[in-house]
């Protein structure tokens, strides 16, 4: 199917809309554009952070889930206690795969899930003489953490609990950080308000604590990444990428990170953003107080690899850039090959993208790296700065999405009739249901790493499965089949 | 009066971001600019108008400043 004009992306928009009230219309048709190279910014063309509409399905998360899933999560040598009821944490328990390396249970404690249980005595009388009781629990049972972190759920706002008393009490008895985080789940509109409140708590009760304290040894090429939460093993493979170029990683954030590094992130020379979105706020910081500049990187597809190695060698001296070139050098005969096998067979594929934090405009060069071309994008929770990121990187008369509901995404992929959608688990069934091929872009769909050179190899072979596996001939009943579905296929790998 | 986090560019342009209206602008002008005063109006990419307070020496960028609102886009 060719591409969409401008014209009939605009009137695909409409038809969508047709079917909501006159209200509801007004207030999605702001959600949906046509991206147009020509614009700087994007609040010209879409509105984007605003609470969902009642009664459309939404694909959002919370707060909490923002503090907890997201950026708290994954620090490994922390204990984080999901402070409320039992199902906030035993439902979203390790399903981001956030590897790590460590004991769990005895140094590590990521797949854990720890949770004061609230009961209706709980919520009447208040929560914080539990919750004293768990940290000493906790304490005896698991000596070996650094440091404890309380993830607000909803009650805990609604009832006033003071975490904040109980935290600084801990904190001088056990000698150790515990971090109150106050992410209420129904703070925000969705999870990002929560990326916002953890940067926060990560600022007021961790960043300071080695100020003043220089028995760290720096060198003059130490950097921190920043927002790689090591999915399927993300920030490994990007790990070895700065270091073969003679750079040193000092902290990851928080992807396989621990409390002593996050602590120590002051100390380096360069922040290296990779999740904007979910970590820009603590880069800022960093930036004001004490001085240390940070770059956005994107490690997806050799192309974006080259470019941002390149940028990141920018900001250091010749060993580095030349470090820099070595790399792109050394890993070329490897993804030449990588694209070599897979271009024949993705050639002209065309992908549609609905997901969150940073991949809707990453992986766009990932994809074109393949030959494919993504035809329409969307975030669940990004602002505009995000948007105003995406708009260069894709194709003109594209569609962009605001927090597309449930029916918008599946009008829009009946006619513009994707080859592949990436999208998260929410929406995975539906669309292979359908008969159209589909990646968890959320969490690789058990898959990764996708970053990095190692990872572009994965990414390829992974999105070569799906879209030619020959499953998808068997989803259409044998007598609505025509002659047309037989096209041949690139050779084989 | 939002909070206005200033930060060089790496083009060496000076940008003006509002972290609770998702604003990120580059500073097309800046009333006061010199060693001995700094502030006033700015005039944002955007076309928006805001205010800082004079101050006599140059801030030291990054910083979070306060900033009055004068004139939003359009």
């Amino acid at each position: 199917m060719p591409a969409l004009s401008k014209e009939e992306t605009e009137a695909l928009i409409q038809e969508v809309l047709e079917v909501y009230p006159e209200k509801a219309k007004k207030d999605r048709a702001k959600h949906l554009a046509i991206n147009d190279q020509e614009l700087e910014k994007s609040n010209k063309c879409i509105t984007s952070n605003r609470k969902s509409l009642p009664g459309v399905m939404t694909i959002r998360g919370c707060a909490y889930a923002g503090s907890k899933g997201v950026v708290w999560g994954p620090i490994k040598d922390m204990i984080h206690i999901s402070h409320g009821p039992v199902g906030c944490g035993q439902y979203s328990r390790a399903g981001r795969r956030n590897y790590y390396v460590g004991t769990t249970g005895v140094n590590t404690f990521g797949d854990m899930n720890f949770t004061s249980d609230f009961q209706e005595k709980d919520i009447v009388f208040g929560g914080d003489k539990k919750l004293a009781k768990l940290i000493d629990e906790i304490e005896v049972l698991f000596p070996m953490n650094k440091g404890i972190s309380i993830q607000s759920e909803c009650p805990i706002g609604l009832i006033g609990d003071d975490i904040e008393a109980v935290a600084k009490q801990k904190n001088k008895e056990h000698e150790k950080p515990v971090v109150p985080v106050r992410c209420e789940g129904f703070r925000g509109v969705s999870q990002s308000l929560g990326h916002h409140i953890a940067n926060d708590a990560i600022r007021d009760w961790v960043l300071e604590n080695r100020d003043g304290d220089d028995s760290f040894e720096t060198t003059e090429y130490d950097v921190a990444v920043i927002g790689d939460y090591n999915i399927g093993g993300d920030a490994w493979a990007s790990r070895t990428l700065l270091e073969e170029m003679g750079l040193r990683v000092v902290a990851q954030w928080s992807g396989d990170g621990t409390i002593a590094e996050i602590e120590k992130t002051p100390k380096v020379k360069l922040n290296l953003i990779h999740c904007y979105r979910s970590m820009n706020y603590i880069a800022r910081h960093m930036e004001e107080k004490y001085s240390i500049p940070w770059i956005e990187y994107n490690f997806f597809g050799p192309t974006k690899i080259a470019e941002s190695l390149r940028r990141i060698a920018d900001h250091f001296d010749d060993k580095i850039k030349a470090g820099a070139e070595k790399v792109i050098q050394r890993y070329k005969a490897e993804y030449d090959a990588v694209i070599a096998k897979y271009r024949p067979r993705l050639e002209g594929k065309r992908v549609m993208l609905y997901i969150g934090g940073l991949r809707p405009r990453h992986v766009i060069g990932a994809y074109e790296d393949l030959g494919m071309e993504v035809v329409g994008t969307g975030y669940e929770f990004g602002h505009n700065d995000d948007y105003d990121r995406t708009i260069k990187e894709m194709g003109n008369a594209t569609l962009l999405y605001d927090d597309v509901t449930g029916y918008e995404f599946e009008e829009f992929v009946k006619k513009v009739q994707p080859d592949l959608i990436g999208s998260g688990i929410k929406e995975k069934y539906i669309f292979q249901k359908m008969g159209v091929p589909f990646r968890q872009m959320h969490s690789w769909d058990y898959s990764g790493p996708y970053h990095g050179y190692d990872g572009f190899a994965i990414f390829a072979r992974d999105m070569d499965m799906t879209i030619n596996n020959p499953c998808w001939k068997s989803v259409k009943a044998p007598w609505k089949q025509d002659d047309a579905d037989e096209a041949p296929m690139a050779a084989s790998a | 009066m939002p909070s206005v986090m200033l930060r060089n560019r790496e083009d060496g342009k000076l940008l003006f971001y509002v972290a609770k209206k998702d604003l990120e602008e580059t500073v097309e002008s800046l009333e006061f600019d010199s060693p001995d005063k700094w502030g006033g109006e700015v005039i944002l990419g955007d076309g928006s108008k805001y205010y800082f307070e004079p101050m006599d020496t140059p801030p030291d960028i990054p910083i979070t400043l306060r900033a009055k609102r004068l004139e939003s886009a359009d």
